[in-house]
């Protein structure tokens, strides 16, 4: 599958990324020879395989519903880039 | 010979009988440090003062005769990926360049309890992601055996600061070769165990599914040592085995009677360098000199091993890094930049009459996240990220993520239909000995590529130890690789000191520093 630069555009935008020009067109070129060499999956005949999420197989681990001591509000915010005492303080998302 | 040539099991018998003392060690370890690390580059950051606090009260603990862990007195570094409690842990990415966790990892709590004393954090690529610790983001680490060559990723810093002998044992992790590679390259032994065997709880996720944590060391010995004191169930990891763990370092000296060693067919095919591929084939020739069977196995799916991780592993990174929005930590862009940037652009465009691009334009709190993030990460974090995030998008999944996640099924059937032949499986950890810095850095799937020999291991959730065999002519080192069955740690150990014991290679040191 040809990696085109729009696609890289639209992918930077899913993974929250701002690309500039440079980097764009770098991995425009390194995103199409990765994705080239891992193409070579569709050779391989999985009819009737299950896909294999996990290294061991694990089934549900259900854990006591019983409150345990977690994190202080100042431990939580102890590395916040900007809050306040009570949050975390963030750019506007509605409106400006 | 220096204190710190010698192993670390042998180091701890003597401060069990008191004729060394934790300090001592400690002293020579951080005067080591200080005399070789400006060439190596294998650790970011230390507190010698707290690591000579910890040493100081193990000797006084010892002397007032409490009972002591099993590492007691003994210094091991921490790859820069595991959380100490209020210890910075960067991941050596410029976003956590500033993150001091608010808790211990659960691999560092059990060293803290098994009395280790925590020497200081090691280098690495940035988020685990590389091959040769090259994506560091703070600096380069040199391998020791010749300055101008990688250690190996992404746990270069664990691997060199032992080769160096900065450190008798040090904590790795391994999502796709990350700790054998680094211990092959650097001509010491290092080993991941079964997925879910060490708990990853506090251990900054790259794959989840993939990672696990293990030790470094000079011997199979002291690997078995410090691989006992960090494994176990721990019910913070939902994925953590509730399983006993053996006294691997009370058994390591016993030989296994009728092992039965496979050697993998698609493991000696082109592009396996020559003197490898003699070295790997002279230590398998060890094992036949003690009276060991040796028998040919097929892993016919081995060779999609790395494409199936390279759609696997940044599948899962691109979740787990989605964490890093500038939001809750790490690193944040300059908010008054980002607006003049965001009205300069609504500007432009209402000028030109741009209606569509008005529309689609990013909203504060989306550019934020962005410029953070392009800020924070370097070029592999975002090729990755990247790469997932396309994998894992409407329209390619089902031909990316779902066939990579199927064909791991496959390799890890192959696996188990070899075990029902022999015990262990030897074979090369890498297709050559260590490349020079700067090499591959524009070729990321060369770099990919080095992990050849060790991803099968990750996709099937195997443990896999890496130890020295040979020495190319210009005097790298050459690692062998033995692979078990699930929770085969004991056997893998023991099957790799029967080597150990046979030859001197372990024994060797780099002259170059």
């Amino acid at each position: 599958m040809a990696i085109t630069r729009e696609t890289v555009e639209k992918v930077a935008l899913l993974a929250r990324l701002r690309l500039s020009e440079q980097e764009l067109e770098t991995m425009t070129d390194q995103l199409g020879h990765i994705v080239g060499y891992v193409d070579q999956l569709s050779e391989v005949d999985t009819e009737g395989v299950e896909p294999m999420a996990h290294a061991v197989e694990v089934t549900n681990v259900f854990a006591e519903d019983v409150v345990q001591p977690s994190l202080s509000r100042e431990q939580a915010l102890a590395n916040a880039p900007r809050s306040n005492d009570r949050g975390y303080l963030v750019p506007a998302v509605l409106g400006d | 010979m220096s204190l710190l040539d010698r192993s670390a099991t042998d180091l701890l018998s003597d401060l069990q009988s008191g004729e060394l003392s934790s300090v001592e060690l400690t002293q020579a370890a951080l005067g080591r440090i200080e005399q070789t690390d400006k060439q190596v580059g294998a650790f970011l950051y230390q507190d010698a003062e707290s690591a000579l606090g910890t040493a100081k009260s193990i000797d006084q603990r010892r002397q007032a005769g409490e009972q002591l862990g099993l590492l007691a007195g003994l210094p091991v570094a921490v790859k820069d990926v595991l959380c100490d409690q209020n210890t910075l842990a960067t991941c050596a990415s410029q976003m956590l360049k500033n993150f001091r966790p608010p808790y211990d990892s659960t691999v560092v709590a059990k060293l803290k309890a098994a009395d280790a004393v925590l020497i200081g954090r090691t280098n690495m690529d940035e988020f685990a992601m590389g091959g040769s610790t090259e994506n560091s983001s703070v600096q380069l680490t040199r391998n020791p055996w010749d300055l101008e060559c990688a250690p190996g990723g992404s746990s270069g810093g664990a691997a060199a600061c032992v080769a160096a002998g900065m450190a008798p044992l040090s904590i790795g992790t391994d999502t796709g070769g990350s700790i054998r590679q680094p211990a092959g390259l650097c001509g010491v032994v290092g080993m991941k165990p079964t997925y879910g065997r060490v708990s990853r709880y506090g251990l900054i996720a790259f794959a989840s599914s993939l990672d696990q944590v293990g030790p470094l060391a000079r011997t199979t010995s002291d690997a078995a040592l410090l691989l006992e004191a960090i494994s176990g169930h721990d019910p913070r990891d939902s994925t953590s085995l509730n399983q006993p763990v053996p006294a691997y370092s009370q058994t390591i000296d016993k030989p296994l009677e009728n092992l039965k060693v496979g050697i993998v067919r698609e493991h000696f095919a082109e592009g396996l360098d020559s003197e490898v591929e003699r070295a790997v084939r002279d230590a398998i020739a060890v094992y036949e000199s003690l009276g060991t069977e040796v028998k040919e196995v097929s892993l016919p799916h081995s060779k999609y091993g790395v494409a199936a991780y390279y759609v696997i592993a940044p599948s899962e990174a691109s979740s787990n890094l989605a964490r890093y929005d500038g939001a809750h930590y790490g690193h944040r862009t300059d908010q008054a930049e980002m607006m003049a940037e965001l009205a300069a652009e609504r500007k432009e465009l209402e000028e030109a009459g741009d209606t569509r691009g008005l529309d689609n334009l990013d909203t504060p709190l989306i550019r934020m996240y962005r410029r953070s993030r392009a800020e924070g990460f370097g070029p592999e974090v975002k090729r990755r990220i990247m790469l997932g995030t396309y994998a894992l998008s409407a329209g390619y999944y089902d031909a990316y993520y779902l066939k990579a996640l199927k064909v791991r099924r496959l390799i890890r059937q192959d696996y188990d239909k070899a075990f029902e032949e022999v015990d262990v499986i030897a074979g090369p950890v890498t297709a050559a000995p260590a490349f020079k810095l700067g090499e591959m850095v524009d070729d990321p799937l060369a770099m990919y590529l080095v992990d050849l020999y060790t991803v099968s291991a990750n996709l099937a959730g195997l443990p896999g130890i890496s130890l020295p065999c040979g020495q190319s002519e210009s005097g790298l080192p050459i690692g062998l690789q033995l692979q078990g069955p699930p929770l085969q740690e004991e056997r893998l150990l023991r099957a790799a000191h029967m080597y150990e014991q046979e030859t001197d290679w372990h024994t060797r040191r780099p002259t170059s520093i």
